[in-house]
């Protein structure tokens, strides 16, 4: 756009701006801050809390002698990783087939597939419960990570579908006249030009399953909690440990919010689905 | 070896049938050009004998065997695309070296090759960029060095130059006829400019709707048009078809005159007529002239010299040996 932008309105755009960036950051920085007090200083007034109270790290090792961190860490591990890795096997294969041979029915069943996220999930809490309590998959990583997978795969087929579709045709047919199998087409051509966008597919993906805490909490009791449930357990009967349930928020969102904050330029990608060149 | 015979061969994609049962046959050797109006049906032709389309019947037989069910990695066929094509992530020599690895050809071998290809096509000082960093010229240069590698037995070309500019078109057009010269390949392009058509086949295939109109040389096609859609799309300013009393005269339904068989005058001639538009190339002046009696202005070419203006009074003539004359089916009276 070559329109003129006055040196004021640049000026509002960036307060504005850079307001909206601390309002929405402001609660993460208030948990590390409480994270990092006693639990008497933790319930007092917000300006005494920042000012007027001293620093401590014993919040972190009292949750840590509570509950096994490491042991949560490895379970968001093994789920969030797991269900990326298995969406992507099926998402894969799903969305090369719609982006490149389309059938009459592709739109609709996208359409359908992303119907599915709408449903709101209390509402076949009941079922998938007893299907996991008979199929003994109750707190077990395996069932958890199929469920999760579940959850993302219309979002993962989606995110590829519109980037496999940004890659011309004529390049893929370009290989095939060049004698490659659908096998070379795939690893030589297609996966290197896909790189991009899976990368960003996987990372969202990622984020999605460490912070998923509906069927994580319902689904686990003890041996395959990951981290949400190690947040929750510290809202618990006994009262509001406000700074012990800030360190264990901060221990759970750390790993995340490094990755994301690496991975940014990719997430901004992913996030909008390709659509910004 | 490079000799393709469409016997049959029938398109259809669900119930439209684009291209009708067809029969056609190239030589070893011959450039063939498929030209056409867009939707002809030219392109789904070429795609069919790579083989990036499926027949609906018939068969395509490559060197006299059946290739109707091969894919196209079996063909030995290359193409050229519209939009180049190249690999977006290799360099320019990954590029050309992707068909040899395919095949799994030795290495020196590949590079001897890539060096050859590289030297022929000017590209050798660039062979370690990416496609991305090149022109469009160059892109389409990695393209038919990417084809010309595999040794192929024939080339395809789709619409291989429409992506460049007017100047760089008529160099490349030169280059893929030397090249055609040199190697002395079969070669199949796909076109829908008549100009690339005439300058550089051997034999052009002129098709409608999927229809084969005529087969024949350039000059062919230019004398004797078999009907009146290939006398109109063959040849630069198009034919001026005269309809009614005037071809009546000539025992025809349609007659047809090109602007270069009439001659033009200030004072005498069969046809009179005013000045509409003209267009002066410098070595001739193209009048668009309205005649009286006539339900379309003629094209008529002069030399450049000629001193006429809009709203003159012109006389034409056409030569009568070169007026094509056309029944009510729009079919060719000798």
């Amino acid at each position: 756009m070559a329109r003129a932008v006055s040196k004021n309105r640049k000026t509002l755009n960036t307060v504005i701006a850079g307001t909206l960036g601390f309002l929405m950051f402001f609660p993460i920085v208030w948990i590390v801050v409480v994270s990092l007090k006693t639990e008497e200083d933790a319930i007092r007034a917000p300006l005494e809390i920042l000012f007027s109270s001293g620093w401590t790290l014993e919040s972190f090792g009292a949750v840590q002698a509570r509950s096994d961190y490491f042991k949560h860490f490895s379970n968001s591990v093994i789920i969030s990783l797991g269900s990326t890795f298995l969406g992507l096997l099926i998402a894969i294969p799903a969305a090369w087939a719609m982006a490149f041979v389309p059938a009459k029915r592709t739109k609709d069943v996208l359409m359908w597939m992303l119907s599915t996220k709408m449903l709101p999930p209390v509402g076949v809490l009941i079922p998938i419960y007893l299907i996991f309590r008979d199929t003994g998959l109750l707190d077990s990583r395996l069932g958890l990570t199929f469920v999760l997978m579940m959850i993302n795969l219309p979002i993962i087929i989606w995110m590829l579908y519109t980037y496999f579709r940004e890659i011309p045709g004529e390049i893929l047919e370009a290989a095939r006249m060049d004698g490659a199998s659908l096998r070379d087409e795939v690893i030589y051509v297609l996966t290197p030009m896909a790189i991009p966008g899976m990368a960003s597919t996987i990372l969202l993906n990622i984020i999605l399953s460490w912070n998923e805490a509906f069927w994580t909490l319902n689904l686990t009791a003890a041996k395959a909690a990951p981290l949400t449930a190690f947040i929750a357990s510290f809202s618990s009967p006994e009262g509001l440990f406000y700074a012990k349930l800030s360190a264990a928020s901060v221990m759970a969102i750390a790993p995340i919010l490094i990755m994301g904050w690496f991975s940014q330029k990719q997430l901004v990608r992913g996030l909008t689905f390709g659509a910004v060149k | 070896m490079g000799r393709i015979q469409l016997k049959q061969v029938k398109k259809a994609f669900g119930d439209v049938e684009v291209i009708p049962p067809l029969d056609l046959e190239i030589n070893d050797g011959e450039f063939v050009v498929f030209v056409g109006p867009s939707g002809c049906g030219k392109s789904t032709l070429l795609r069919l004998i790579a083989g990036l389309e499926d027949t609906t019947s018939g068969s395509i037989e490559i060197d006299g065997e059946d290739a109707t069910g091969l894919p196209p990695a079996k063909r030995g066929l290359a193409m050229v695309f519209q939009s180049y094509a190249l690999y977006p992530h290799m360099s320019v020599r990954k590029n050309i070296a992707f068909p040899m690895r395919m095949a799994k050809v030795p290495q020196e071998e590949q590079e001897k090759r890539i060096a050859q290809a590289a030297e022929a096509l000017n590209l050798t000082d660039y062979l370690d960029r990416r496609p991305g960093q090149l022109s469009g010229g160059q892109r389409q240069r990695v393209a038919i060095g990417r084809a010309i590698v595999r040794e192929p037995a024939a080339f395809l070309f789709d619409e291989p130059l429409s992506n460049l500019d007017a100047a760089l078109r008529v160099g490349m057009r030169l280059e893929i006829s030397e090249l055609h010269k040199r190697l002395k390949t079969t070669m199949i392009y796909v076109t829908h400019d008549q100009v690339e058509a005439m300058t550089m086949a051997d034999k052009i295939v002129v098709l409608q709707a999927g229809v084969i109109e005529q087969v024949g040389s350039p000059l062919e096609l230019y004398r004797t048009p078999r009907n009146k859609f290939v006398a109109g799309f063959i040849g630069s300013p198009k034919m001026n078809l005269i309809e009614g009393a005037e071809a009546a005269k000539h025992n025809a339904h349609t007659i047809g005159a090109r602007p270069e068989h009439i001659s033009v005058s200030g004072d005498t001639g069969t046809w009179k007529g005013t000045v509409g538009v003209s267009e002066h190339l410098g070595s001739d002046t193209f009048f668009h002239v309205n005649v009286e009696g006539f339900a379309e202005p003629l094209t008529v070419r002069a030399g450049g010299d000629v001193d006429l203006h809009y709203g003159d009074t012109i006389y034409l003539t056409p030569d009568p040996a070169l007026i094509h004359k056309f029944d009510g089916n729009g079919l060719r009276i000798e």
